[in-house]
């Protein structure tokens, strides 16, 4: 029972983390771009929810909050890629992951100098509320993670198979140039990818909040926590980027149950470097051997 | 405008191009000798913490200028550099033997943990490094008896050929250390680089495919230089801890790491005038923000330290119109003024535009 409580409550935490991962994903299947600001907009989207619901801010419903906050993040992301991201579009990767590390620091600084550098959490419909099967004892915000996020992840499935711009997408993201002789207008379908990568931290980041405190400086953590899930995943498969994110919430939650004190922070990374030894392309391999 | 005849191959690999040049270095090398003659023991101090920063800088500048791979936890390896050379000296060691001990040591630790990642794409590696660079407080914590656990470790007294080299009670001395080390890395570096191995660094950086067609061996020549780079900065790592003076868990934070990265790229990649500009922009940074502050609340009355951060995100703004604007960084941008002064005339208006690209894509299947 003990362990299938631990479990749960990874899993829960797992689904953050996975859902981050996947808004990385996103990205950087579309442009090749590894966005190191992905857990700030995680830490803006969480800051925006609370915005936008808490009693003494805006005082919204909470869905109807999560759904303005993550359009908020959307237009965000998607203006963030439009100005500052195109001007580098197709230099090397390096150039990416700087500007990216640099947008960290200042969506960092924004969120600190609006809603201060103290803690704050959400104020949700189900805080505290436990749910008590047999002997087991479930927070209702941990389900919710979970159904959310299996929720969510399924909107997506549909949308990348069924949907034009989803094909459109998954055609950019396997050859750029392809894809613009094939008349889909690359530039403007990544800068939508990066909107819709905003969305899914948006909501990552409401879930987030509704689970604990959440300050300006969570989100680099949380963000390299969310790369080890996506290398352990495969890098730029979605299904993995999910799975790893379990997989290190779980682990993170064994560790730090059984673990000695200094060894449980290291586990996830433990994890991530013997999945790189062992099995390098990740569990979901997509990298594949350059060609000329 | 100068024109340079090359009258032999040996001019093409030449340290210095000509005379002028070499007298240009030559002037250099002598102001800086001399500085302890020039400016207070406070600048003394900032400019010695400049040089370990080029010390890091020309380190990570060797994996991520000319290999072309991307370390985000350079800070790591002067850690380890740091706590190495600490034990080294603490077993009896005079420090002359400690420092390349400890190089060396770093660098087995650095190629060790790269092999296993460098056979896979750059960005494995950042992501690797990022996180090795995160979990080494914990690390710290953990190796107690080497580290100190949390209470940190105090440097002893240097001892270089019977004369005592402190910070504080010898600066110029300590100084003079510094720069001798900076100017040995420097010419092993430049020399680095007109050899076969560095030549197969700049091959793998250009393109892998190439590389391994022309014969070398990408993932040797990878780790090799992630081993170099790694020596290197636990050269500078060691020669921080006995700048500091005492090191513990918090010395050696993520946010060096990425101080570094931001050094080597705002200096200019792939040039190692570029670790040196970078690491006077780094190094000096924070006294510039201090000194900007000051002067805003004296004349305007802004409170700028209302903001905390702001230093930070002053330069993130920097670093994204670096990025845009300026790819190859202060040296880039000081290269064109050169080379507009040199063709003075001549000079054309498209002469640095640079050429549209699309995406490589490193997923082809």
């Amino acid at each position: 029972m003990d362990a299938l409580q631990l479990l749960i409550g990874g899993v829960a935490n797992g689904c953050i983390y996975g859902l981050v991962a996947l808004g990385f994903v996103l990205i950087y299947k579309a442009s090749e771009a590894v966005n190191f600001a992905q857990g700030d907009m995680l830490m803006l989207g969480a800051f925006l929810g609370i915005a936008f619901i808490n009693g003494d801010r805006a005082d919204l419903p909470f869905l109807l909050g999560l759904i303005a906050a993550s359009l908020c993040l959307g237009a965000l992301a998607y203006a963030l890629d439009r100005f500052v991201l195109r001007a580098i579009f197709g230099q090397p990767q390096f150039a990416m992951v700087i500007l990216t590390i640099a947008l960290g620091f200042i969506l960092r600084f924004a969120a600190g100098t609006f809603w201060g550098y103290d803690p704050v959490s959400l104020e949700t419909p189900f805080a505290g509320e436990i749910l008590r099967l047999g002997s087991l004892t479930l927070a209702v915000a941990d389900l919710i993670i979970i159904l959310a996020t299996g929720a969510l992840t399924f909107t997506l499935w549909l949308f990348f198979g069924r949907t034009r711009l989803g094909v459109a997408m998954q055609a950019s993201s396997q050859n750029q140039m392809a894809a613009y002789y094939m008349g889909i207008p690359v530039k403007r379908v990544n800068s939508i990818v990066w909107g819709l990568s905003g969305v899914v931290s948006a909501i990552a980041g409401v879930l987030f909040a509704a689970k604990g405190a959440v300050e300006p400086s969570v989100g680099l953590l949380f963000g390299i926590k969310a790369f080890a899930a996506a290398v352990i995943g495969g890098f730029g498969s979605l299904p993995g980027a999910l799975l790893g994110g379990l997989l290190i919430g779980v682990i993170e939650q064994v560790a730090a149950r059984y673990a000695p004190s200094g060894y449980s922070q290291i586990a996830p990374y433990a994890l991530m470097l013997l999945v790189l030894i062992l099995r390098p392309g990740g569990l979901f391999a997509q990298i594949a051997q350059k060609k000329v | 405008m100068r024109i340079h005849f090359k009258r032999s191959y040996d001019e093409d690999i030449r340290l210095f191009e000509d005379w002028r040049r070499m007298a240009k270095y030559a002037v250099l090398l002598a102001v800086m000798i001399a500085l302890p003659a020039l400016v207070s023991a406070y600048f003394l101090g900032e400019v010695t913490l400049v040089l370990i920063y080029c010390i890091a800088g020309m380190g990570l500048m060797i994996l991520a200028g000319h290999t072309g791979q991307i370390s985000l936890g350079h800070a790591a390896f002067m850690a380890i550099g740091a706590f190495s050379n600490l034990w080294f000296m603490e077993q009896g060691m005079s420090f002359l033997l400690a420092l390349p001990l400890s190089a060396v040591f770093t660098g087995l630790v650095g190629a060790i943990i790269a092999l296993p990642i460098l056979r896979l794409s750059g960005i494995y590696l950042a992501i690797a490094t990022l996180a090795l660079s995160i979990i080494i407080e914990d690390i710290a914590i953990i190796a107690e008896p080497f580290t100190g656990g949390v209470g940190g470790v105090f440097a002893p007294p240097v001892d270089v050929l019977g004369t005592s080299v402190d910070r504080y009670g010898s600066p110029n001395l300590f100084y003079w250390m510094c720069l001798s080390v900076v100017v040995i890395v420097l010419l092993g570096y430049a020399n680095l680089l007109r050899s076969a191995t560095g030549r197969s660094f700049l091959a793998v950086r250009d393109s892998e495919v190439s590389a391994r067609a022309l014969g070398v061996n990408v993932t040797r020549t990878k780790a090799l230089a992630f081993g170099l780079s790694c020596a290197v900065t636990g050269i500078a790592g060691a020669l921080y801890a006995h700048f500091v003076q005492v090191v513990n868990y918090e010395s050696f934070l993520v946010l060096l790491s990425i101080n570094l990265v931001l050094l080597v790229v705002i200096g200019g990649l792939g040039s190692i005038h570029g670790a040196f500009f970078g690491a006077v922009v780094v190094g000096l940074m924070p006294q510039f923000i201090a000194i900007a502050r000051d002067f805003l609340q004296g004349s305007v009355g802004i409170d700028i330290s209302a903001y905390p951060g702001l230093d930070t995100t002053v330069f993130a703004v920097i670093i994204i119109a670096m990025v845009i604007y300026e790819p190859l960084g202060i040296y880039g941008f000081y290269m064109k003024i050169k080379t507009q002064w040199q063709l003075f005339p001549l000079a054309r208006r498209d002469m640095f535009r640079r050429s549209k690209s699309y995406l490589k894509t490193e997923r082809m299947r």
